[in-house]
């Protein structure tokens, strides 16, 4: 399966990024073959919608799941429309947070954070 | 480097007065003003830019002239009156949505990044400092002030702490200031208003798990107000970690441009170090996050 | 007459002296055009007995003609569509009304369809107008747009604006006829005055500067209009008196005194008109 995670950087050694919307990079990972790739995130620099357009992107790839810290409630309903399940992850390596997921260590996030007024404004 | 982020809910409470003392009372610093929509804290902050870099915050359309069928099928079509008579581009109108190029039969319309405003960083007194100065009438964005946070790492040199000066509100932007913080101040003064946005700004913080602390200025104005505020703090857990006295004299260091701490009463200043002193107490127990 | 008020920064008195002006004259039509955070109100004590919805258009997708081509999703600058798994996400909060989705739409699929953001509440007579933006509405523009056209025709039009410089404060002061600029004396308050200065000064709209919270020490500001040639229309000290009514919700021109000189500002303001 394929698994995005919100990442500061472009590898595998890269540390999490605990946002979803505004995250730099998401790596997309192979669980069965560890081979990744980087997406930039283009949404982390548009003024508005991040979260849905962060969505769209990670889910043109086919993703089965992904793994973010803090997601909004617009991405969210975009990735659950998707059926992307979504864990939450800890500030530590993408590849670490792989593992963790891979033993089954990670929570499953059905809540999104509070939708926040003015996001994007 | 542990970041602190000064936020306060309603504008105009003493955000930016306090982080100012705060930045002749804390050694080994840097600051950063995300308050992009009104930055202030370089006013009092003179130094040297070590980087300046255009902000391109929005989109606007462009129209190019020598394809241009001058058929004005755009300016029926802009919702936002931002397409003048002789078809020109209104900038100050124009939201970049787009809409323009799509309905244009000569595909003489496209959009182009607009420069909004400008980022810097420069060496102060205080220490490294950065901030944004935004152009008439843009907006700011979290966009921007995730920009100004990163220039701060830029410039790091293992300095033990970031002071953030926050925005007003409780949106995206304030978001952007806050996540991955080790510690939110929230500033608040004794009024109606400056209660119940207190209370809305404290929810934010709570739900990205980061601790917040609550400075009530002008603490004396109406006492009634201020006891409201405590106990809602002691019954959300958010410890009280300042109560600023009402003192004409704070406005007048500000003329001078100085901060309260340097010329203010001693009242106000013992309690601004008293701030400091709490904050980093409450920081160094066990319960607090890393 | 149609008057702004404004201030670049926030809490420097923008609603003292909006609402002191209001109560100071015989008859006027107050507009508080602040619609995130409304506090005219508080002041004036209304008898606000209409309320109106404040609608925008937003798009709505036709299941039976989308074949989700995922065009719209593109178009949008604002990514309030997304297209996943044969379903179209719309999400309204974030659209701008543009319009573009209809276009970019090769099937005719989209079509928009109506939605409440906020509303307008007015007093009996219409004297008293305020917007309020829907809690989680990013957008307050059209609600200021909706307020500006019930404004009176024939008597004082007092429009208390939003902090900053931003688009809502463009929206709420176009097409007025002279902008109050408030301020207070300290170096964060001259420089949002300088911004806000350039605001009115963009958009041709004739000004003048009130201080609040004024000291002994207004130097700064006096010597910053003095040479940009800005009139100062009134002081308002600095006092703690003034504060602490303000905490309670009580104005300055409670005192007869106060009164006067607010009338005199609109005496001051009226003869750029004529």
């Amino acid at each position: 399966m394929k698994i995005a995670v919100s990442s500061t950087g472009t590898t595998l050694e890269s540390t999490m990024d605990q946002r979803f919307g505004r995250a730099a990079n998401f790596v997309v990972v192979d669980t069965e073959t560890m081979d990744f790739e980087s997406l930039n995130n283009g949404a982390a620099a548009s003024g508005g919608g991040a979260g849905i357009s962060a969505a769209q992107t990670v889910v043109d790839k086919g993703v089965g799941a992904i793994i973010t810290g803090n997601i909004g409630p617009n991405a969210m309903n975009v990735l659950q429309a998707a059926q992307v399940d979504i864990f939450r992850g800890s500030p530590v390596s993408v590849k670490e947070n792989i593992a963790k997921h891979q033993k089954g260590l990670l929570e499953r996030i059905d809540t999104s954070v509070a939708a926040h007024s003015g996001m994007g404004r | 480097m542990k970041q602190i982020a000064f936020v306060s809910g309603k504008g105009g409470t003493g955000k930016s007065t306090l982080v100012s003392s705060l930045s002749i009372l804390v050694q080994d610093k840097m600051l950063a003003d995300c308050d992009v929509d009104a930055p202030n804290l370089h006013i009092l902050l003179n130094g040297k830019t070590l980087k300046q870099e255009d902000y391109f915050g929005a989109k606007e359309a462009v129209i190019d002239s020598s394809t241009c069928l001058k058929c004005g099928i755009c300016r029926e079509t802009c919702r936002f009156g931002a397409i003048s008579e002789q078809l020109e581009i209104i900038p100050m109108k124009c939201e970049g949505c787009g809409a323009c190029l799509l309905i244009c039969p000569a595909q003489a319309i496209s959009l182009a990044e607009a420069k909004t405003g400008q980022t810097y960083v420069s060496e102060t007194a205080r220490g490294t400092f950065s901030h944004a100065l935004l152009d008439i009438g843009a907006e700011g964005s979290g966009k921007l002030v995730t920009e100004v946070r990163k220039n701060t790492f830029n410039f790091e040199e293992n300095e033990k702490w970031l002071l953030i000066d926050g925005s007003p509100g409780i949106g995206c932007v304030v978001i952007a200031s806050i996540i991955g913080t080790d510690a939110v101040v929230a500033i608040s003064e004794p009024t109606k208003s400056g209660q119940s946005d207190l209370e809305r700004v404290l929810a934010v913080a709570r739900h990205f798990e980061i601790p917040a602390f609550v400075c009530i200025n002008k603490y004396d104005l109406n006492p009634e107000i201020t006891s409201q505020i405590e106990s809602y703090c002691a019954n959300n857990d958010f410890p009280v970690i300042g109560r600023i006295p009402f003192d004409p004299d704070v406005m007048k260091a500000l003329q001078r441009f100085k901060t309260p701490v340097e010329t203010g009463n001693p009242r106000v200043t013992e309690e601004i170090t008293g701030i400091w002193i709490r904050l980093t107490e409450e920081l160094a127990k066990p319960t607090a996050k890393q | 007459m149609k008057i702004a008020v404004l201030s670049g920064k926030g809490g420097t008195g923008k609603t003292t002296v909006a609402t002191s002006l209001a109560q100071s004259l015989p008859e006027c039509q107050y507009i508080d055009c602040d619609v995130e955070e409304p506090n005219g109100a508080i002041f004036l004590n209304p008898d606000l007995s209409q309320k109106f919805p404040v609608q925008v258009l937003v798009p709505q997708v036709d299941d039976n003609k989308c074949n989700k081509c995922g065009e719209c999703a593109k178009a949008c600058q604002f990514h309030a569509i997304a297209v996943v798994k044969n379903k179209v996400l719309v999400f309204p909060e974030i659209c701008h009304h543009c319009g573009a989705c209809i276009i970019a739409c090769p099937r005719e699929a989209v079509s928009e369809t109506k939605r409440t953001i906020g509303f307008v509440e007015t007093s009996r007579r219409g004297h008293f107008l305020q917007g309020k933006l829907n809690i989680g509405e990013p957008i307050s523009v059209p609600i200021i747009q909706d307020l500006k056209r019930r404004m009176h025709e024939g008597i004082p039009v007092i429009l208390d604006c939003s902090p900053g410089a931003s688009c809502t404060v463009v929206q709420s002061i176009e097409g007025c006829d002279y902008c109050i600029l408030v301020t207070e004396p300290t170096p964060f308050g001259l420089h949002d005055l300088k911004i806000a200065v350039q605001v009115v000064k963009k958009m041709g709209i004739p000004f003048g500067v009130v201080i609040n919270k004024a000291t002994s020490d207004n130097t700064s500001i006096q010597d910053c209009c003095r040479e940009s040639q800005i009139e100062v229309l009134l002081e308002i000290p600095f006092s703690k008196e003034i504060a602490e009514g303000y905490s309670r919700g009580l104005l300055p021109v409670q005192n007869e005194l106060w009164k006067d000189k607010f009338r005199k500002l609109y005496k001051e303001v009226k003869k750029v008109q004529a």
